[in-house]
């Protein structure tokens, strides 16, 4: 009885294992074949199987288009936003967590109102806000807007409160700041907090589509997102090129994800405490 | 409270780059779009900048596209909700079983989460490419021995829309396996005892262990879901640009066209004021749903 629900179980898995993993086959194995290949085996079962293995797409994908542009845009505006964005909304919840002063209360009502707000639904008048400014197709409109972030006070805010206050109140009697608290007792004692937060970012932000839409206009500041789906609609269209364009558009996440996966999960479930 | 609070300058200071930021870029164009769906703002527009009340609303409450976008992200929701919802609950309990390789299968069905969605559109593309040789139409016509017609998905006013629900399915299972799997790992082994001790199949610890310890859970997922819904935005610009005959025009996608199309800003501003609205609403049913589960 239980060998039998196991071995359902097992089945199960495993279709649903084929189904999920299909797509992403579909696209890494398409990537290494030739373009007439991929399209006429597409409908078969070779499509899943490697044939002639080359590199030739992702040579052409350098060639039709400047992907080590698109990519350093996106690499440098993903790691601006995670780094400054952990910098700025740690110190924030650290102050609500653990300092007195006055406005506290307010202030995390006030985060905590902001939370439900999505960039949906503040896209267009803060894309008119920001043109105003005169920062349409820049880096600056990318990552400023961004850095800032209710959810992760939020969480850096809930962490916080749950460390206990026995090393602070010795640092603090031994005559340290707040600041020097801050970076030698709290952000050492934060690591999953601070991974979680960071890989929440990183993920948001490689992959903005909206926004980069809405903003810019020229490739100098083009993420990969954006660029894909350009990319995509250049003609004569190449499926082996799309899927090896998209195959190093994952690759980065996809090699931090398998790194890191506890604190991937962990970060994702976290959002689950948003209540 | 006597005197200042003993941090004062030193809690200001720290919180400031942050509260700056979100008043910036969040409170005040949140603030913004309220006032400019007021307005009649048009970029490059002759008339001069002018209150026009509920104007915008009235207009977008009279016109077809509007209505069908709105009707699209709440079928959207509709589908895709039970049935992610469903899905993701089947796959975390088979993997809440100490199964061998369950760690192989959870990566797995977590993977398409760290797919940036433009991407993933793109692939789903390919995958619903038109003719007998695209791979979904291939695999339909050799599940079904030969009875599959070969359709367009894309371009088919019909599929068009299941095409992009099925390609958010693919990319959000996941995300809602881990939370229900947290949710599930989070139910003390103790009551499971209890009631097999007391006689209760796995039938009945379903229905009276796991689904009750599971509620706030199961409501929050499947609110977080509605929630994604109606913010649908980058598969619609990708895959079918609203088409075919606006069949799969949404909310954000008509606020995008407002904009970029028609330099009509007033008008994508209360698109987005209403897009809030329903997030609000969805948000608070939650609250209260989970509350009632507290009072008992």
């Amino acid at each position: 009885m239980v060998s039998i629900w196991r071995a359902c179980a097992y089945l199960l898995l495993l279709a649903a294992a084929l189904l999920f993993f299909a797509p992403a086959a579909f696209m890494l194995i398409g990537s290494l074949k030739p373009d007439a290949q991929v399209l006429a085996e597409a409908g078969r079962l070779q499509a899943f199987l490697p044939g002639d293995i080359s590199l030739q797409n992702y040579h052409d994908v350098f060639v039709r288009v400047a992907f080590g542009r698109y990519l350093g845009n996106s690499l440098f505006i993903t790691v601006c936003v995670v780094v400054f964005g952990l910098l700025v909304n740690a110190l924030a919840g650290y102050a609500l967590a653990r300092l007195e002063w006055r406005g506290r209360r307010l202030l995390l009502a006030a985060i905590l109102a902001i939370l439900i707000i999505p960039l949906e639904a503040i896209a267009v008048p803060l894309f008119y806000e920001l043109s105003l400014l005169g920062w349409r197709d820049s880096y600056l409109v990318q990552i400023a807007p961004f850095i800032a972030n209710a959810f992760s006070v939020y969480l850096f805010y809930s962490f916080f409160l749950g460390l206990p206050r026995e090393f602070e109140d010795a640092a603090r009697i031994d005559g340290a700041g707040s600041l020097r608290i801050f970076f030698y007792i709290i952000v050492p004692n934060s690591r999953p907090a601070f991974a979680t937060v960071a890989i929440l970012t990183f993920l948001t932000q490689w992959s903005a589509f909206l926004w980069p839409l809405l903003v810019t206009s020229s490739e100098r500041v083009r993420p990969l997102p954006l660029a894909i789906a350009n990319f995509y609609t250049l003609p004569p269209l190449q499926w082996g090129d799309i899927f090896a364009f998209g195959s190093m558009m994952v690759a980065p996440v996809l090699m931090v994800f398998l790194l890191l996966q506890r604190w991937f999960v962990r970060g994702i479930a976290a959002t689950g405490l948003k209540d | 409270m006597n005197g200042a609070p003993p941090h004062s300058a030193t809690g200001w200071l720290f919180a400031l780059p942050a509260s700056m930021g979100l008043l910036v870029f969040v409170a005040l164009p949140f603030l913004l779009s309220v006032v400019l769906s007021f307005s009649n703002l048009r970029m490059g527009s002759p008339l001069p900048l002018a209150y026009v009340g509920l104007e915008q609303y009235r207009r977008l409450f009279a016109d077809p596209a509007f209505l069908q976008a709105l009707q699209n992200n709440a079928l959207f929701a509709f589908v895709v909700v039970p049935l992610q919802t469903g899905l993701a609950l089947g796959l975390a309990l088979l993997l809440n079983q100490p199964l061998r390789g369950q760690a192989l299968f959870r990566t797995l069905f977590f993977m398409p989460v760290v797919f940036p969605l433009a991407l993933v559109a793109v692939v789903w593309v390919l995958i619903f490419a038109p003719g007998p040789n695209g791979l979904l139409n291939a695999l339909l016509h050799m599940l079904s021995g030969g009875a599959w017609q070969p359709r367009d998905f894309l371009h088919d006013p019909h599929w068009a829309l299941p095409a992009i629900m099925l390609t958010s399915i693919w990319q959000g299972t996941g995300f809602q396996m881990v939370i229900l799997l947290a949710g599930l790992q989070g139910i003390p082994a103790s009551l499971y005892e209890a009631a097999s001790i007391d006689g209760a199949g796995p039938g009945a610890r379903f229905w009276h262990i796991t689904l009750p310890g599971l509620r706030n859970t199961l409501i929050f997922v499947a609110l977080v879901t509605t929630i994604l819904s109606f913010r649908l935005f980058d598969q619609v610009q990708i895959m079918t640009h609203g088409g075919p005959r606006n069949a799969t025009a949404t909310l954000m996608f008509e606020a995008v066209r407002a904009v970029f199309e028609r330099q009509q800003l007033a008008r994508g501003a209360a698109i987005t004021v209403v897009l809030f609205l329903v997030v609000l609403a969805v948000a608070w049913l939650q609250r209260r749903i989970s509350r009632e589960q507290r009072a008992w």
